[in-house]
Parts: structure tokens; sequence; C-alpha cells
């Protein structure tokens, strides 16, 4: 075990900064996949600060809030998956852009 | 010690992400987020998660990614996208100043808030037992019924992508976009052999 030396804010500073690195991401790549990729992203800058947060409270129950992201994460990827393969079957080379079927 | 564990896992969690967003070709996008999924568990090990930085290695790293690459080469879309193409105008500038206004307040919040909240639990992450240990009794005690509910999701998870994946094809032709035909399935598969 590492001494508690550095404390909770430089992670969350770090966690900070790779959320808004994958909202840019997300909001400037047109290719689905890697705005998933995005998405894990954030959902790990996310963890981050739940695991820092945990140490900070000497609270277990951030490391299993975790846990439990990390299952929803898995679950979301596979049907999240599912879908882009469904699409990119339709119309091959498809981006987000053309994904405007429902656009009112 | 933590210091240079902490410098250089952010490194590696920063230089991945620049990676992800930034790379034309989705492998090495999903290359580089390999590469800051193993930082962030260094991190997590840094901060007494052990058990955590396992299952972010065997989960994340070892599954996701590997789906994302399979999902990359079973639809061939391991081309190069033009990243220089703007469907609408401005929407670079916008989502980098966005994102920028979004770092600045989450980094504001991290600076100048402080850590409130209830008082350590009865399960301290610095308890007597080990990590894993900690976190199986907490599991199976407080969160027994999420834990079930899991199993659940992860059934629906699965047969719901069974069902969008499958090969049908009276679902797949699109009534609005005629134009738009449906691979046939015999040509995709002499593609995918001559691929």
């Amino acid at each position: 075990m590492i001494a508690a030396s550095l404390g909770a804010m430089p992670y969350m500073a770090l966690s900070a900064i790779l959320f808004s690195v994958g909202i840019v991401g997300l909001l400037t790549r047109s290719n689905p996949l890697v705005m998933f990729m995005c998405l894990e992203l954030m959902l790990n800058a996310v963890n981050l600060s739940f695991v820092s947060l945990a140490r900070e409270m000497d609270d277990l129950r951030g490391q299993v809030a975790v846990f439990f992201v990390l299952v929803v994460a898995a679950a979301e990827v596979v049907v999240g998956l599912g879908i882009i393969v469904s699409i990119f079957r339709r119309r091959q080379g498809a981006t987000a852009d053309d994904l405007s079927l429902m656009k009112g | 010690m933590e210091l240079a564990v902490f410098i250089v896992g952010a490194m590696v969690c920063l230089l991945g992400a620049y990676g992800v967003v930034t790379s034309r070709n989705p492998v090495h996008a999903a290359l580089s987020l390999v590469g800051t999924l193993i930082g962030v568990a260094v991190l997590f090990i840094a901060q007494d998660a052990e058990f955590l930085a396992a299952v972010q290695i065997i989960v994340y790293a070892g599954a996701i990614v590997v789906l994302f690459l399979f999902v990359i080469m079973l639809i061939g879309v391991d081309r190069s996208e033009d990243v220089d193409v703007e469907p609408l105008a401005g929407q670079k500038l916008a989502a980098v100043l966005a994102g920028l206004g979004i770092a600045v307040g989450l980094l504001s919040i991290v600076a100048l808030g402080s850590v409130t909240g209830a008082p350590p639990s009865s399960a301290p992450v610095t308890g007597d037992s080990p990590n894993t240990e900690a976190i199986a009794r907490v599991l199976f005690t407080d969160h027994l019924l999420a834990f079930e509910i899991t199993s659940v999701l992860l059934v629906i998870a699965v047969v719901g992508a069974v069902a969008l994946a499958r090969h049908r094809q009276a679902a797949l032709v699109d009534e609005d976009h005629p134009g738009d035909v449906v691979p046939d399935l015999e040509a995709v598969d002499s593609q995918e052999a001559v691929r």
C-alpha cells in the first residue's frame, strides 16, 4: 500500500481533464465507433474520481459503485456495438451525420 | 513515490485520450484507448483499489477494446476517416470551446470545493482485510440486490445484442430509402472472403 501523500485533488483534476477530452471527442468526431470510445473515456474519468473520493472519505462503497459502472459500461458497449453493426450493414461507411432519419 | 506514479499514469492517460480523439484511423483510436485504460488502472493501484485495477484490465482492455477492434474489422471501417470534413460550419471550434468551458468549470470545482458528506462508514478502504475481500463483503451484504439486478441487466444486454446483430434480410430494408440497396448476402460473404 502506498502512503496517502497526494490526496484526492490531483486525481480529481486529471479526471476532469479526461472527461473534457472525452466530451470534445464526442462532439467533434463523426465515426460512431470513435464516439463510443470517447464515451468510454468519460466513463473512465468518472470511475477515477469515484476511486479517489473513496480513498479520501475512507469508504469502500465508492469502489463498489465503480464495479457497477464497469458492468453497466460493458452492457452498454455490447448493445451499442450491436446497433452500430446493424447500421453499418445497411449503409456502408455511415457517419453520425448521415443518420438523420428522425430529424424533424 | 506516489507523485511519480501519478505523473507517469497521468501522462499515459492523457496521451491515450489525445490519441483517441485525434487519430484518423479507428484502430489507432482503439489502441490509444488501451493506453488510457491501463493508465487509469495504474492510478487505481496507487489509490488502494487493487481489485478494480485488475477488473479494469480484464474487462476494459481485455474484453471491451477487443470487442471494438472486432467490430472495426467486421464492418470494415478500418480505413482512415476524413477528420477535416465539417458538416456543420464551426462545429469543431464550438466543440473545443465547450470542452474548454467544461474543463475550466470542473477544475474550478476541484480547486475550490471541499470534500463533504457522511462520516466514514463501516467499510473503510484502509481496513484490515485485503481489498478484494472487503469489496466482496460490501457487495454481497449491502449491495446484494443491485448485484442480482446486474445479472438481469447482462442477460438483457446479451439477448438484445443477438437480436440486433442477427442477419435478417427483411429487417434490413429501409422503407423510406429504397435507394439504400441491401447488400446481397452472398456478395457480402464473398467480399469478406476476399478481405
